[in-house]
């Protein structure tokens, strides 16, 4: 096998670009779960936004216009999971089950014309000099505007967290719903408006799966993004800067072992091809063998205001 | 402005009331969905819910379908449903319904081309061992470190179908099949194969072994103290603790009885009805029974009748394919429909809708 061929400033490079779904993913559902709610339908909102985010794409030709469409597809597949958990108070584990059911079913439906087709592409940001930087202007000034979009979400949730009476309110209603209500806050309406923020960033993080890393539409296109970025928000204790790192480590499993496959490494294509899996389950393991820390401690459960 | 109220008991009438509420809504959103796809949508709920069974051109090929497609979902979904009531989430029964397909198939394999009556039985159990074994891994990762179960078992769905890529073109490829991947055919092997028992009927030994499941169940959760123990730590946690029942010990046991069931109804299928492992052999039953399960309200009785209708919605969308050139993809987002449905539709199980203003607390 020929390990040379992996140059370690296009492999750092690539591993941005297949993190970013599911850093988008995943710093969402980290919003929704300190809000104190768990949506298992991250999986179903990113492949709708895969899904919608392409066709709005194609039609317009515009690959921007794709991505908005596909946070709005997200944030409505949310709402459906909003309205059932926060007003009519069902099951958070199963209405997100549910939620990815519908959502591959949906997205299979709705994708099924656009199959083959090839989405116009999203253009480099053009940093001028920068990018002619020997490495890092490989690695840090050669992404499109959603690489870099997500890394300033990254920092904006951090502060929206950390600084804002906003995010207080939410953090509150996610450690206790009954004191943030008696507080006079609304827990519903604080509760819904992060499970749509939650929708709109997986739908993103979809969309860019199908319009740049494919950047094609198939069925079951995001073969489990959505799980793995369930499992970062675990893996990083509920806080910003860690679902970055958790992300990138991710995506640099899965930018190794698509390289090592190339490379004809003399390891079996089904380890390698389940490598991010494995090593999901195994971090996973690490940090619960740790003890879970920072977990909001309302998560999970519904709320009603009994008068 | 309408408000809920919660009920002092649960209603019984609702908790029976909302699957069928839940059908009829879907039945309706369904319809609202096929006209948007240029069906006519009363013909096309027809379609799917009478003509497979009554059709005089279709009935004959499609109802023995209905007992082969409903005997993996209810077997899967038998032992989820234990789970489920016990607080205990097994995700994963997908993975665990494709290992017990590779284990058993291999297991017969191992002795081809032997003709004895042993084999049939062995590999049954092998399928079995091979759905136990791999959903003792987030059992035990649970257990042991306190690892999420949901996310593991899910894991370990994508972790089998790399294995089941490989062993199809690999371990268990055919040696005569001329390079093509894909084991050897199970279903034209006497010794292995799971027939048919009763002609024209589709009962094969898998869907008998769902019938004995669903009373054994039965018993287990109404009859027995360790059914009431499973119920216990699923309704009540702490109290399940004080009574002395261990939340480890709840925990694998959901997850052997579930990978088991899900094991077996993995061999059933590829010695039956699918015939051969290959790459393709994964068919989503180990998440439409999840679907089966909460329809059938985690009851095994309820989950019969509810892998009979989920049974009917695939062959029903099979023929509307057909006839009436549906997409596969239409009934997948029916099946998820079911399930919002009837989940919007429990808040009325536990609540009640009251209407005027609320009074000051």
């Amino acid at each position: 096998m020929d390990l040379t061929a992996i140059q370690p400033a296009i492999l750092i490079a690539s591993l941005m670009v297949s993190s970013t779904p599911i850093l988008l993913a995943a710093l969402g559902e980290m919003v929704v779960e300190r809000a104190g709610v768990l949506n298992l339908g991250v999986e179903g909102m990113m492949i709708t936004g895969a899904v919608a985010g392409f066709a709005v794409a194609i039609n317009s030709g515009s690959p921007a216009l794709g991505f908005l469409g596909a946070a709005a597809a997200g944030a409505a597949l949310s709402l459906a999971f909003a309205v059932l958990t926060q007003l009519l108070l069902s099951n958070h584990v199963a209405t997100g089950l549910a939620l990815t059911l519908a959502g591959l079913g949906l997205s299979a439906l709705v994708g099924k014309p656009y199959e083959g087709m090839k989405a116009p592409s999203l253009p480099k940001l053009d940093l001028g000099p920068l990018a002619e930087i020997p490495f890092f202007g490989r690695v840090l000034f050669s992404h499109d505007v959603m690489v870099y979009l997500s890394l300033a979400l990254v920092a904006g949730v951090w502060a929206f967290l950390r600084y804002t009476r906003a995010g207080l309110i939410l953090r509150a209603v996610g450690e206790s719903a009954e004191a943030a209500h008696a507080l006079g806050y609304h827990v519903i309406r604080v509760r819904i408006l992060a499970i749509l923020f939650g929708g709109a960033l997986a739908g993103l993080g979809g969309a860019y799966i199908s319009l740049v890393r494919v950047p094609q539409w198939t069925e079951g296109m995001t073969a489990g993004a959505g799980w793995i970025a369930l499992a970062i928000v675990v893996f990083a204790s509920w806080r910003a800067g860690w679902v970055l790192v958790g992300a990138y480590l991710f995506g640099g499993v899965t930018v190794l072992q698509l390289n090592l496959q190339a490379a004809g490494a003399a390891v079996p294509v089904a380890l390698l091809s389940a490598s991010p899996y494995l090593v999901t389950i195994l971090v996973l393991v690490i940090i619960s063998a740790r003890g879970l820390q920072g977990a909001p401690a309302a998560l999970g459960r519904s709320f009603h205001a009994s008068g | 402005m309408i408000a809920l109220e919660k009920r002092p008991q649960p209603s019984r009438l609702w908790r029976a009331a909302t699957p069928l509420l839940a059908v009829a809504l879907t039945m309706l959103a369904g319809g609202v969905m096929f006209a948007a796809l240029g069906a006519d949508p009363v013909e096309a709920i027809r379609v799917i819910f009478w003509d497979p069974l009554f059709d005089p051109d279709f009935a004959a090929y499609s109802r023995p379908q209905l007992l082969v497609k409903a005997g993996p979902l209810i077997l899967i979904a038998i032992g989820l449903a234990i789970g489920f009531r016990s607080g205990v989430w097994n995700i994963g029964a997908e993975g665990q319904y494709i290992m017990g397909a590779i284990c058993g198939a291999g297991a017969a394999l191992a002795l081809y081309p032997a003709e004895t009556r042993a084999i049939l039985p062995l590999a049954v159990l092998a399928g079995a061992l091979g759905g136990w074994a791999w959903g003792m891994i987030p059992a035990l990762l649970k257990v042991r470190f306190g690892t999420n179960e949901i996310l593991v078992s899910l894991m370990l769905v994508y972790v089998a179908e790399s294995i089941l890529a490989s062993v199809s073109s690999g371990l268990l490829q055919n040696p005569e099949g001329m390079g093509f991947p894909g084991s050897r055919n199970l279903a034209q092997w006497d010794a292995a194969a799971n027939r048919e028992l009763i002609a024209g009927t589709g009962m094969h030994w898998g869907v008998l072994t769902a019938f004995v499941a669903v009373i054994a169940a039965y018993v287990l959760m109404s009859r027995h103290i360790l059914g009431f123990q499973l119920r216990l730590s699923g309704e009540a946690p702490r109290a399940a603790r004080f009574a002395g029942v261990v939340p480890g010990r709840v925990v694998v046991i959901c997850f052997a009885i579930s990978g088991a069931l899900a094991g077996m109804a993995g061999f059933f299928e590829v010695a039956g009805p699918a015939g051969q492992i290959s790459i393709d052999f994964g068919s989503f039953y180990g998440f439409t029974a999840i679907i089966v399960a909460f329809l059938g309200r985690l009851h095994p009785v309820g989950i019969l009748l509810a892998g009979l209708l989920m049974a009917l919605t695939y062959i029903g969308g099979e023929l509307a394919q057909l006839m009436l050139g549906l997409p596969a993809a239409a009934i997948q987002l029916f099946q998820g429909m079911l399930l919002f449905f009837l989940l919007a539709t429990d808040v009325f199980v536990n609540y009640r809708l009251r209407l005027g203003r609320r009074e000051a607390a």
